[in-house]
């Protein structure tokens, strides 16, 4: 578990824990310029979410509420969830 | 009454061979699955041996979107499922919506999955549970993620009838089909091959101890000393005999009946339930005792068992009258699993000519008075089959697949 307060997440980082929290749609490339593409269009829907930012609370050993989650519909924006959390460990 | 659904898809996954065909050859020639446990250790366990589904990549069958959200056994089911359909090449992107569904037996879900999300949760809290967890260890999870995958939005269910499940599931999708739904998956998959899943099967009492893999399980012998667990299953694609025939489908056989009872409580099960059961189903598929070529029975390892089964069969049919047998006894018990399985075999023996024999045993104890087939297959014309299966607490099943016209 990584707490460092200069940690920065990354778009790499996001796509690991994706593949690791629910693998890849083979329609879909995760390589791709991803930062504004809905979720649901990169096949992940809410459970897959769920998934992947407790995957990513864990590991970062940060915390993400609920309702700020609503907001993040794109890997763009969790991203910027998350490094706005980590800033605050 | 409409007429009774045809079988157009087998999918298999069972320990003695991944395919439909694997199995079946390695049936015939006698070939087991049965060997030590690999998946976990068990020496602190007094059963040492199951059938694990040989060579199962999961990467390699399953869309990486599935892997992190599904048990072993959901992926083996994953995999009989989509192989039964391609297997009939059924479209069912040409159906109605709500034309097509799936039907699974289960006895125990993902426990291995359940067991390490568990672990998860009291060894490093909650945070630590996977999402998954709502539904990966459920016992009907194999219903749900393969109507996902496939499209099936018609009827969908999930029995839990131990090892009857098998023929349940299929006596429902052909109770569906009959009403309107013109395909339907059907069968069963079971496995829980982890610490967890061992436990509660030792629970029945009736697993073997026996440590030589060809001495484990023997049903009907005199030495038969419980069952060995295993995992896999079959699943089918039974269709509207109809619109099956439209489509030009091979097929083959009909589930021409099906029927199922309960024992009445009692220190042991007698053999009044399961005669029940045989008699409803011949006459649902309007079949004489003598019409029925061949018996592939539940063989349960557990001599008052296979006793009580053998007296059912002979009650039924007369002494010696009917070939019986078990090809279970390469592959172990696959609860759920286990007569979907010999629904399959059942109708390979139609197509091929050829009965598999109980691979392991001599000869069945003496008094039985049941013509078990042992040594070798024997080549002889079946026509019409005869499945059972019977499940722990008291569940019978009955049904009979017949050669399609």
């Amino acid at each position: 578990m990584n707490t460092n307060h200069t940690t920065q997440f990354t778009i790499d980082d996001l796509r690991r824990i994706m593949r690791e929290s629910a693998g890849q749609d083979e329609a879909v490339d995760l390589e791709g310029d991803i930062l504004d593409t809905h979720f649901q269009e990169l096949g992940y829907d809410s459970l897959a979410l769920l998934e992947t930012t407790s995957r990513i609370a864990r590991e970062y050993g940060i915390a993400i509420a609920d309702e700020d989650l609503d907001g993040a519909e794109s890997p763009g924006a969790l991203l910027q969830l998350v490094n706005q959390a980590l800033t605050r460990v | 009454m409409s007429a009774a659904p045809v079988v157009t898809g087998i999918g298999v996954a069972a320990p003695n061979g991944l395919g439909t065909e694997e199995y079946w050859q390695a049936t015939l020639e006698g070939r087991g699955g049965i060997a030590p446990i690999s998946r976990f250790d068990p020496s602190g366990y007094p059963v040492r041996l199951a059938g694990e589904v040989p060579g199962f990549d999961a990467a390699a069958y399953i869309p990486s979107r599935l892997l992190p959200q599904t048990d072993h056994m959901t992926r083996l089911a994953l995999y009989a499922a989509d192989a039964a359909m391609r297997d009939s090449g059924a479209d069912t992107a040409q159906l109605p919506e709500y034309g097509a569904g799936v039907s699974s037996a289960s006895s125990m879900g993902g426990f291995e999955f359940g067991q390490r999300e568990l672990q998860n949760l009291w060894s490093k809290g909650g945070r630590f549970v996977s999402a998954y967890q709502s539904f990966a260890w459920f016992y009907a999870v194999n219903t749900g993620q393969i109507s996902i995958r496939h499209g099936l939005r018609g009827p969908g269910s999930a029995l839990v009838t131990d090892q009857a499940g098998g023929l349940d599931a299929v006596g429902n999708a052909r109770r569906q089909i009959r009403k309107g739904t013109a395909l339907m998956l059907a069968g069963g998959v079971d496995g829980a091959l982890c610490p967890l899943g061992l436990a509660g099967q030792l629970s029945s009492g009736r697993l073997s101890t026996e440590e030589r893999p060809d001495h484990a399980y023997l049903p009907f012998a005199t030495e038969a000393r419980g069952h060995v667990p295993g995992e896999g299953g079959a699943y089918l694609v039974l269709e509207d005999r109809d619109s099956a025939r439209r489509r030009g489908a091979r097929v083959y056989g009909e589930i021409a009946g099906y029927a199922a009872t309960f024992d009445p409580a009692q220190e042991t099960p007698g053999a009044d339930g399961l005669a029940h059961a045989i008699r409803r189903a011949l006459r649902e598929a309007g079949t004489d005792p003598q019409q029925v070529d061949a018996v592939f029975a539940d063989a349960a390892g557990v001599p008052e068992l296979d006793r009580t089964e053998a007296q059912a069969v002979t009650a039924v049919f007369g002494a010696r009258a009917v070939p019986v047998t078990a090809p279970k006894s390469l592959t172990g018990r696959l609860y759920a699993g286990g007569a979907a399985l010999d629904l399959a075999a059942a109708l390979l023996s139609i197509r091929d000519g050829v009965l598999p024999h109980t691979a392991n045993v001599a000869a069945p104890a003496p008094g039985l008075g049941i013509d078990l087939v042992v040594g070798s297959p024997r080549t002889v014309t079946v026509d019409c089959a005869l499945v059972l299966a019977r499940g722990h607490g008291g569940f019978n099943a009955a049904a009979v697949v017949r050669r399609a016209h």
